[in-house]
Parts: C-alpha cells; sequence; structure tokens
C-alpha cells in the first residue's frame, strides 16, 4: 500500500483469485456449467484429433521446391506446385520477360492503397497520386512507348487481371450506386422510374448472365468494325452489377435519416446538392459501411466469375496449372494458395471497414 | 376573422413590414390545415402563438421559411414573395433562422462545424472568419467551452442553445421558434429561455410557438391563439391574459394555466 492511498481505497477488496486473471477467465468461459465443460472438451479433444495431421501435412512431411516426381513420393503438401509455377499463376500469359511490368503496376496499387488507409491523409494530392498512379500502371501493362513493347489486353492475366476488375468495380460500382439510390428517392417521377426500372433489372438476372451478355449479345448491338475490349465488358458488367445492389443498401441508409435532418439543412439555406452531400450522406453512409461492405467483399470475389468469358484471372491460371499433366493431382494445394490469396483481401477490407467505424464514432 | 388592418396598440404604425401574410390556406391532402391567416409583423417584433395540440402553429410557422408549401394566398418575406422559385426560397431561407423543438443538430459535426455549415457553404465565408463569427456567437449563448464536442455528449437545454446559434451564425433577419423548450427538462428550460431573452432585447424579430406563459408575458408584443387552423385572438400579452376574449381561448388558458 502506498503511503497517500486515499482512505477509502483502503477498504476496496480485491476480487477472488477464482474470478481474474488466465484462471478466472477459463472458469468463466469455458467451464462454466455442465454443458459448456462438455463442450470444451468435445472441441479440444476434436482439435487433438485435426490439427497435429494437418501441421504434418502443410508444413513437415510438404515439398517447398521439388519436381512433380518427388511431390509424388512426399506424404505431405505439395507447395512446389505453386512455387514452380508462381509467376505462370501470378501474372498468366504476359510475355515472360516483360512480367516486371505487371508487379511493378500492383506494387504501386498497394502503395497507394496503405498511403490511403490514413484518412488524415486524403487530400487533394494524394486524389492527383491516384489519378497519375492508375494513368501509369495502364501505360505499365499495356507498354507500346519508351521502348516498352506492346502488350495485347488479351494477354493480361493472373492477380493484376484480378485486382484491375475489382478495384475499378468497387471504386466506380460505388458512386454509382450512391447516386442511384438518391435517383430511387428522388422527387421527379422520370428519374425515379429509370432507376428503379434499372435496380431491379438488375438485380433480377445473375451476374453470370450479365457477363455473357457483355461478352456476346452486346458486339452484336455494335456497328460494324468497333469492337470493345474483352476485359472492358467484364469490367463494365461488373460495375453495373454491383452498383444496383450497392443502391439498395444506401437507400436503406437514406431512410433511416430523420426528417429533421433535411429540415434543420434546409432552413440554413443549404441546397439539395449541398444538404446530401455535408449532411445525409455522411451519416447515412456510415451507417451502412458493414453491409456496403459486405457487397464489396463479394464483389471482389465474384471477379471470379470472368473464367466463364475466357478471362484468365487468378483463379483460371490456378486452374490452367492443374491442366498440366504433369502437376495433375495437387489441385488440394492450389486452391488453398488461392484461396489464401482472395482471404487476404476480403481480410483487410473487412479490417480496414471496421477502422472505419470506428473512428467515424467518435463522439456518439 | 379578418384582422390584417388591424395595429395592436403600443407599436408605431410607421414601422417597416418584416413578414406579411395574407388570405393563406394550406391543405395536407384533403386535409384544411390553415384556413385563410393574416398577419403583418413588423421589423423587431416579437410574437408569441399558442393554442391546443393539433391547431396549425408548427404548419403556420413552417410556411414561413417555406418547408412547407401553401397553397393560396401570399406570404411575402422582408419584400419577396414566397412561390414556387428555388432562388427565393433559398434567399428567404437565408434570412429565416429556425430552431425545432428536437434540436435536429448534426450529430456527424462537432458543435464548430455544425455552426460554420451555413456560413461557409451557403454564404461563402471563408472558414477563418466563419469560425471566428461562430466562437462569438457560442459565447453569446454561454456555451463557448463546448466548441469541439458533438452534439450526442451535451445536455438537452445545451444542444438547443448551440441550435440558437447555428442560426444565429447565418445573421438572420427572423428567428422562428417552433416549441423550443417543449422536449427540454425543466431546470434546462431556463438557460433557453434566457438566451432566448437576450435575443428578444437585442432586437430580433422573432415568432415564437410556446406554452411558455412568463416568456410571453415578458418578451412578446403580441400573442396569437390559434384554434382549427385560424388565428381566433390576438392581443398584448397583458390583455390577452387578463381578459381573453373568446370562451376557446379562455378554456385552453385555463387548462395549461394549472
Ligand atoms: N405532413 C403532414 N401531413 C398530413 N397532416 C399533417 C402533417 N403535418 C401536420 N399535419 C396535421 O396538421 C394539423 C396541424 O399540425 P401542426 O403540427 O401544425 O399542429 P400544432 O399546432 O403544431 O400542434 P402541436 O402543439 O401538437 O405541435 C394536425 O392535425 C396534424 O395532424
Ligand atoms: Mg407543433
Amino acid at each position: 500500500m502506498q503511503p497517500e492511498t486515499p482512505r477509502n481505497l483502503d477498504q476496496e477488496i480485491r476480487p477472488p483469485v477464482t474470478h481474474i486473471g488466465i484462471i478466472g477467465w477459463i472458469r468463466e468461459n469455458l467451464f462454466d456449467g455442465w454443458l459448456n465443460t462438455l463442450l470444451t472438451l468435445l472441441i479440444v479433444y476434436f482439435l487433438s484429433r485435426v490439427i497435429p495431421p494437418l501441421f504434418r501435412w502443410m508444413f513437415i512431411d510438404s515439398v517447398w521446391v521439388g519436381s512433380p516426381q518427388e511431390c509424388r513420393q512426399a506424404t505431405g503438401a505439395c507447395w512446389s506446385i505453386i512455387t514452380a509455377n508462381l509467376r505462370f499463376i501470378l501474372f498468366g500469359f504476359y510475355p515472360y520477360n516483360q512480367q516486371w511490368r505487371p508487379l511493378a503496376a500492383m506494387l504501386m496499387l498497394f502503395g497507394l492503397l496503405s498511403l490511403s488507409r490514413d484518412r488524415n491523409r486524403w487530400s487533394k494530392r494524394l486524389g492527383y497520386a491516384w489519378l497519375f498512379g492508375l494513368l501509369a500502371m495502364g501505360f505499365l501493362m499495356k507498354g507500346g512507348f519508351f521502348g516498352l513493347s506492346e502488350v495485347e489486353s488479351s494477354k493480361w492475366g493472373g492477380l493484376p487481371l484480378t485486382l484491375l476488375l475489382s478495384v475499378f468495380g468497387l471504386t466506380a460500382a460505388y458512386p454509382l450506386g450512391i447516386l442511384l439510390a438518391l435517383g430511387r428517392r428522388s422527387k421527379m417521377p422520370m428519374i425515379k422510374a429509370l432507376c428503379v426500372v434499372y435496380i431491379e433489372l438488375i438485380r433480377g438476372v445473375p451476374l453470370i448472365s450479365l457477363l455473357f451478355m457483355g461478352s456476346i449479345i452486346f458486339p452484336l448491338f455494335l456497328p460494324e468494325g468497333i469492337t470493345i475490349n474483352k476485359i472492358l465488358r467484364a469490367q463494365v458488367a461488373i460495375i453495373l452489377f454491383t452498383a444496383a445492389y450497392i443502391a439498395e443498401v444506401v437507400r436503406g441508409g437514406l431512410q433511416g435519416m430523420s426528417r429533421g435532418q433535411y429540415e434543420a439543412a434546409e432552413s440554413i439555406g443549404l441546397n439539395y446538392y449541398l444538404t446530401m452531400r455535408l449532411v445525409i450522406l455522411p451519416q447515412a453512409l456510415k451507417i451502412v459501411i458493414p453491409p456496403t461492405v459486405s457487397i464489396l467483399i463479394s464483389a471482389f470475389k465474384d471477379t471470379s466469375l470472368v473464367v466463364i468469358i475466357a478471362l484468365f484471372d487468378l483463379l483460371k491460371t490456378t486452374q490452367s496449372v492443374l491442366s498440366n499433366p504433369e502437376w495433375m493431382g495437387f489441385s488440394k494445394e492450389a486452391y488453398i494458395f488461392i484461396a489464401l490469396l482472395y482471404f487476404l483481401g476480403c481480410f483487410s477490407m473487412a479490417n480496414y471497414s471496421r477502422k472505419l467505424e470506428k473512428e467515424l464514432s467518435i463522439g456518439r | 376573422m379578418n384582422q390584417s388592418s388591424r395595429t395592436p396598440e403600443g407599436r408605431n404604425p410607421e414601422k417597416e413590414v418584416m413578414i406579411e401574410i395574407v388570405g393563406m390556406h394550406k391543405w395536407f391532402g384533403e386535409f384544411h390545415v390553415l384556413k385563410g391567416i393574416d398577419l403583418t409583423v413588423e421589423k423587431r417584433e416579437r410574437i408569441v402563438i399558442c393554442g391546443p395540440s393539433g391547431s396549425g402553429k408548427s404548419t403556420l410557422i413552417r410556411c414561413i421559411n417555406r418547408l412547407e408549401e401553401h397553397q393560396r394566398g401570399k406570404i411575402v418575406m422582408d419584400g419577396i414573395e414566397l412561390i414556387n422559385n428555388l432562388k427565393n426560397i433559398e434567399r428567404v431561407r437565408q434570412e429565416v433562422g429556425m430552431v425545432f423543438q428536437h434540436f435536429n443538430l448534426f450529430p456527424h459535426l462537432d458543435i464548430l462545424d455544425n455552426l460554420t455549415l451555413g456560413p461557409i457553404w451557403v454564404r461563402k465565408t471563408p472558414k477563418k472568419e466563419a469560425e471566428d463569427l461562430a466562437m462569438h456567437v457560442l459565447e453569446k449563448v454561454h456555451i463557448a467551452e463546448q466548441a469541439r464536442k458533438y452534439p450526442g455528449q451535451l445536455s438537452g437545454g445545451q444542444q438547443q442553445r448551440v441550435a440558437i446559434a447555428r442560426s444565429l451564425c447565418m445573421n438572420p433577419k427572423v428567428m422562428l421558434f417552433d416549441e423550443p423548450t417543449s422536449a427540454l427538462d425543466p431546470e434546462m428550460i431556463k438557460e433557453v429561455l434566457d438566451v432566448m431573452i437576450e435575443l428578444a432585447r437585442e432586437g430580433m424579430t422573432m415568432i415564437v410557438v410556446t406554452h411558455e406563459m412568463g416568456f410571453a408575458k415578458s418578451v412578446a408584443h403580441r400573442v396569437l391563439f390559434m384554434d382549427y387552423g385560424q388565428i381566433v385572438e390576438e392581443n398584448t400579452p397583458d390583455e390577452f391574459f387578463k381578459n381573453p376574449r373568446y370562451e376557446r381561448t379562455k378554456l385552453f388558458l385555463s387548462q395549461i394555466l394549472h
């Protein structure tokens, strides 16, 4: 006891040891009642049966670098399917000796993303950095200048393609979805009808059929001689599809706003545009962060559907490796690897949204 | 019922007119809410409106800054007629401050940002200047030390004073109050009324819907009594409370005074 401790603190009694610390936690959470105790024991038994063999398969008996033959003799995982084919899985048919270009583009993208994580850094300059960065990435990929050989977009594939489809898909779908949600609540009947029809039509159709429509039917309507790049068509389909779902989520947020907020904004003279931008949307969008991020995450994963129109995204390049007779049969390892990549993408989105929610909830 | 030509005693007939409402009707769908309102408010005049629930008090003052649209008659605000013209409506809203029963502060902005939103975006005041103005007004409503808090962190009385300050930052010519104290706990009512009394002392033109009869007596030039969408009676506070002329007014006063 320190001498200056106030008297009333002297009388405070520490809780019994069995209620605090690790022992307390274990008692309270794992062995609290017979049902809980039974469940805990069952789960411990189950884990003890599953974890060690899995660990052995993944890390001890596994082959990290080696030929397919070595793999077939080993009893563990054959990670060498990844290490031996990594560049094809990541970059697809992009010319082998030029693959530093998509790599550089991806690094730029990750750099920009991590710079933008902190909202305090959001500024005009960062906006320009993005604009410049995206252009630079496009030039890097496409080439055809400064001595860089031109690479047709039909050769683009793997992770850069997946990232391209999702980054543009999500960033374009979000504002479009907001506009659609505002349109659906508009007092102007034509705009409202247009938005309702759009949203309901798109939501009534699976993404796969939109992708097919984009790649097969849409070109039929174009005048002869004009072709639109296949990636662009898939991109547009993804944007249009995702925007419809975002719109409905945002509309839910808008409906949650009280009339008083609109009236207060109007009564200090804000017009419709400013009312939305400064008062309504910041609140409504914040409320709907969790469902919005769900949509963005599923849109990210849905980009893998572009395999059906023969684009070589990450999933398709992996499958191509598996169809190579040498590596046939190691699909477990390959799918675990790309599952991991997708998980990293989705998890960082979920993580970011939680961080954002926390930051935005100050003072409430 | 037509009282537009009456000049209540004690006021100089040469004073300028601030708000003129002539033969104004308002319907909600089929429902006739306001049935021929005639009201002239002069500059620096302070009016208290009372009346039973559903009589149309809120609707009347909401028509004055066009939160509701009237269907017949006219409303002229400082020379600008309120018609279906976005420019006019925006100009009127900039000149009329409104304080709501439920404060309606913007919960995602801190107090200072609540106050500077209008000046910066509507009046195009530079940020620094707007913040100086906001701090000055916050001092006037005795709440400057809370400038960086969020509305959710303040008590009801403090929030309502912030709401008043937010309107004042737009430098309005008229302030409308719709039952500003009726959502407050009794101990907070006084702090809000005190701010309103100070405002009155400075010569603000005010229309206040309230049942705070003490406030009406000490501040109002005229008290209006509304019932069934009409202004039934209007008089100076003294006369209004001492000698109500109509049965309905007497009944109402006997109800709220006990
Ligand atoms: N948006 C609306 N749509 C339809 N009817 C409405 C609407 N707003 C108000 N009313 C009706 O109009 C009448 C007058 O309402 P108003 O809010 O002006 O009354 P009030 O005198 O302010 O009453 P209170 O003292 O309860 O606030 C009421 O009968 C109310 O039900
Ligand atoms: Mg009311």
